[in-house]
């Protein structure tokens, strides 16, 4: 019993000293079935974009198909049915988006409304994203460096408007912007999506401004700079890895919101999320146009978390080890 | 260059007072190092001095100027952290000409100013690598370069050598020294350490308990203590206390101490207690089959030319400092003889020094 108890105290002390070749595979399998698993969504999602509409709803789902731009180019226009003669007498078609509506008996009667909805996304995400993660920025050196009066009190309510879901106050807020004037406009939709990230924004920064030694700025100080320069020219630069890391939260945030933006939007400040999954085709749903929407709305966050990965790993670790 | 001086500065948080009533000057061209245990005030002094903090009362003067209310930048003067405050986002160049940038000097006046200092501290190699893979020794080399290069009026040190460790820390002790000697700016230093403190200091402050005891050359602060804490607190190891009996007034030249006599200088004043504590260096304490006092010798430690005898009295455990032809044994019962002229009188109900023939004039210092 007690030799047992040794041998495996020791093999367990092993294992987490140094990796065996056998726990390295197994460590990688784990690794690659996870990724698996959660890149199956977003396969799905690319491969639906690029079927055909009878592709895209056949049972048993087709995995290996014929790809078709069909699903891009009902995402970005509108059509209308026309009889077979019709299109007949319109001669050769210009162009190959026209060729491929063609052979639905349809033509090209206009752009949709889907760049106007992604453009709002930019625009409210971009923005809500700047304005929390700048109001949070001084908010948190604010807190991590001067006395606050109630600090440790204000610090709770700035949380605790995070602690119910946002959507619970959706009716006053829907109230409120109407008779502000502020439903279905982008500047509502900025200043609500700031309002919601500027606690998570100030709460991660403060962090990590704790985390900057003061010194840094009592030696500008002394070298005769002011205050605010010493937090330009020290603090913010030290603070960039925790500052790319919060706004890449909040922008993931801005940019998928579904439930406000459904409820607070609709002819002209719409975003992507409420537009995107009500495209409507032949008969119901235009599957494809809908994959084709998501994965092009999925890209610039793809491309920003990528961008950032590195600030974004030192973001969720940190303080995790001291120097 | 300039003399910095302190008028009355007193420091609170709170409750706390953290400086009493402290007054002192530092000479043109100084180094003044201030001594004292952690959270005695001397880093709380010395960043009211850098305008890093606002004294509750009193105030500074610059080269005669008030400066009291000054901000840090305005006062013309260099701080050199503990942790070197490098920062992490520049390479040494930048850390080091970051001050000149700011003052908005030509560039190239900064490039020949900062190669000057990194030539002078020997890191003129290293002026385009990152600070974070220095080592600690060019780590300190880059923040004195930083605080070098202004030629600000005065340096302030905040224990700049207390991470570093043991062995580094001589070496970069006297190249401290040796930059003192060449730049001749008035200094203040603050360290914990006191032998740190004796090795380079011109004049040493030691304070305690937000309050300043001493301040004097070493050799003065080390053979004449003010205080019994300052006594205690200088020299390793440090002096030796013995009680001694039956009140003592001015002109006494003798003390009782368990029943033998020990000679002591002729004391100026009279003691306030009924009880004086004698202080003698181990060096002034000598192994003597006759000695007044008997012990048995408790620990011998051998430390080349000299030993470290440990005796247990009845008055107490002393330490002697005896050269290592003296051969004692463990166990072994020594008398031991004082050398009488050099005994510091302390009254036990002051802590103060007693003015002697040997301590002089007043009991301040």
């Amino acid at each position: 019993m007690s030799a047992a108890t040794t041998s495996s105290a020791t093999t367990r002390a092993h294992s987490v000293v140094e990796t065996s070749a056998r726990g390295k595979w197994f460590a990688g399998l784990v690794v690659v079935a996870y990724a698996l698993i959660t890149l199956i969504p977003l396969v799905w999602i690319l491969a639906t974009s690029l079927k055909s509409p009878p592709d895209s709803i056949s049972y048993p789902p087709k995995v290996i198909f014929e790809p078709s731009m069909e699903g891009y180019v009902n995402l970005f226009t509108t059509r209308s049915r026309q009889t077979a003669e019709y299109i007949e007498n319109l001669g050769p078609a210009e162009t190959w988006y026209d060729e491929i509506v063609r052979k639905r008996n349809m033509v090209i009667v206009g752009p949709s409304r889907f760049l106007d909805r992604y453009f709002n996304s930019v625009v409210i995400g971009f923005g809500s994203t700047f304005l929390a993660v700048f109001l949070g920025t001084l908010a948190a050196y604010g807190f991590s460096r001067f006395k606050v009066p109630l600090k440790d009190d204000l610090l709770f309510f700035i949380l605790s408007t995070r602690m119910m879901p946002p959507i619970a106050v959706a009716i006053p807020i829907y109230l409120m912007y109407r008779t502000l004037g502020l439903s279905d406009t982008a500047l509502g939709m900025i200043l609500l999506y700031t309002a919601v990230n500027v606690s998570l924004s100030v709460w991660l920064l403060k962090g990590f401004m704790d985390e900057i030694p003061r010194e840094y700025e009592e030696a500008a100080v002394v070298d005769g700079y002011t205050r605010l320069q010493a937090f330009w020219k020290v603090v913010l630069p030290q603070a960039r890895s925790g500052i790319a890391a919060t706004a890449i939260f909040c922008l993931i945030f801005a940019w998928n919101e579904y439930a406000f933006a459904l409820l607070l939007t609709s002819g002209n400040a719409q975003t992507a999320p409420p537009f995107i999954p009500i495209i409507i085709g032949e008969g119901g749903l235009d599957w494809p146009a809908v994959a084709a929407g998501t994965t092009l709305f999925l890209l610039p966050i793809v491309f920003f978390t990528v961008l950032l990965r590195n600030q974004l790993l030192r973001g969720i670790t940190f303080g995790a080890v001291r120097k | 260059m300039a003399e910095i001086r302190i008028e009355n500065l007193h420091k609170t948080f709170g409750d706390f007072t953290a400086v009493r009533d402290s007054s002192f000057t530092v000479k043109d061209g100084e180094f003044f190092v201030m001594l004292g245990p952690s959270g005695c005030g001397k880093t709380t002094t010395l960043r009211m001095i850098a305008g890093l903090e606002l004294p509750t009362l009193g105030r500074i003067f610059l080269d005669g100027e008030d400066v009291t209310t000054r901000r840090g930048g305005e006062r013309d003067i260099a701080f050199v952290f503990q942790l070197f405050a490098l920062y992490p986002h520049m390479n040494v160049r930048k850390n080091i000409s970051f001050p000149l940038r700011m003052e908005g000097r030509p560039r190239k006046e900064v490039r020949e100013r900062t190669e000057e200092v990194a030539r002078m501290l020997q890191i003129d190699h290293l002026l385009e690598s990152p600070v974070g893979g220095l080592s600690s020794g060019d780590r300190q080399r880059v923040a004195l370069g930083r605080a070098v290069v202004r030629r600000a009026k005065a340096f302030l040190m905040d224990e700049p050598l207390g991470a570093l460790d043991a062995q580094f820390r001589e070496l970069m002790c006297e190249e401290l020294r040796l930059l003192h000697l060449r730049v001749k700016a008035t200094t203040v230093y603050v360290t914990h350490d006191q032998i740190e403190a004796m090795s380079m200091a011109d004049r040493i402050c030691i304070m305690n308990n937000a309050e300043v005891l001493q301040i004097g050359p070493p050799s003065e602060v080390y053979a004449r203590p003010a205080t019994r804490f300052v006594a205690g607190f200088v020299g390793s190891p440090s002096m030796n206390f013995i009680a001694g009996e039956g009140g003592l007034n001015a002109g006494s030249e003798a003390v009782q101490v368990r029943g033998s006599r020990i000679a002591i200088p002729r004391l100026h004043e009279d003691l306030t207690s009924s009880e004086a504590i004698l202080g003698a260096r181990p060096e002034h304490i000598h192994i003597s089959d006759q000695g007044a006092l008997r012990g048995r010798v408790f620990a011998v430690e051998y430390m080349g030319t000299r030993q470290l005898i440990t005796v247990d009295t009845d008055s107490g455990r002393l330490r002697v400092r005896a050269p290592n032809t003296v051969r004692v044994n463990d166990g072994e019962t020594v008398g031991l003889d004082f050398d009488s002229e050099k005994i510091v009188v302390f009254d036990s109900r002051t802590d103060r020094a007693v003015s002697s023939a040997f301590t002089g004039g007043g009991a301040g210092g």
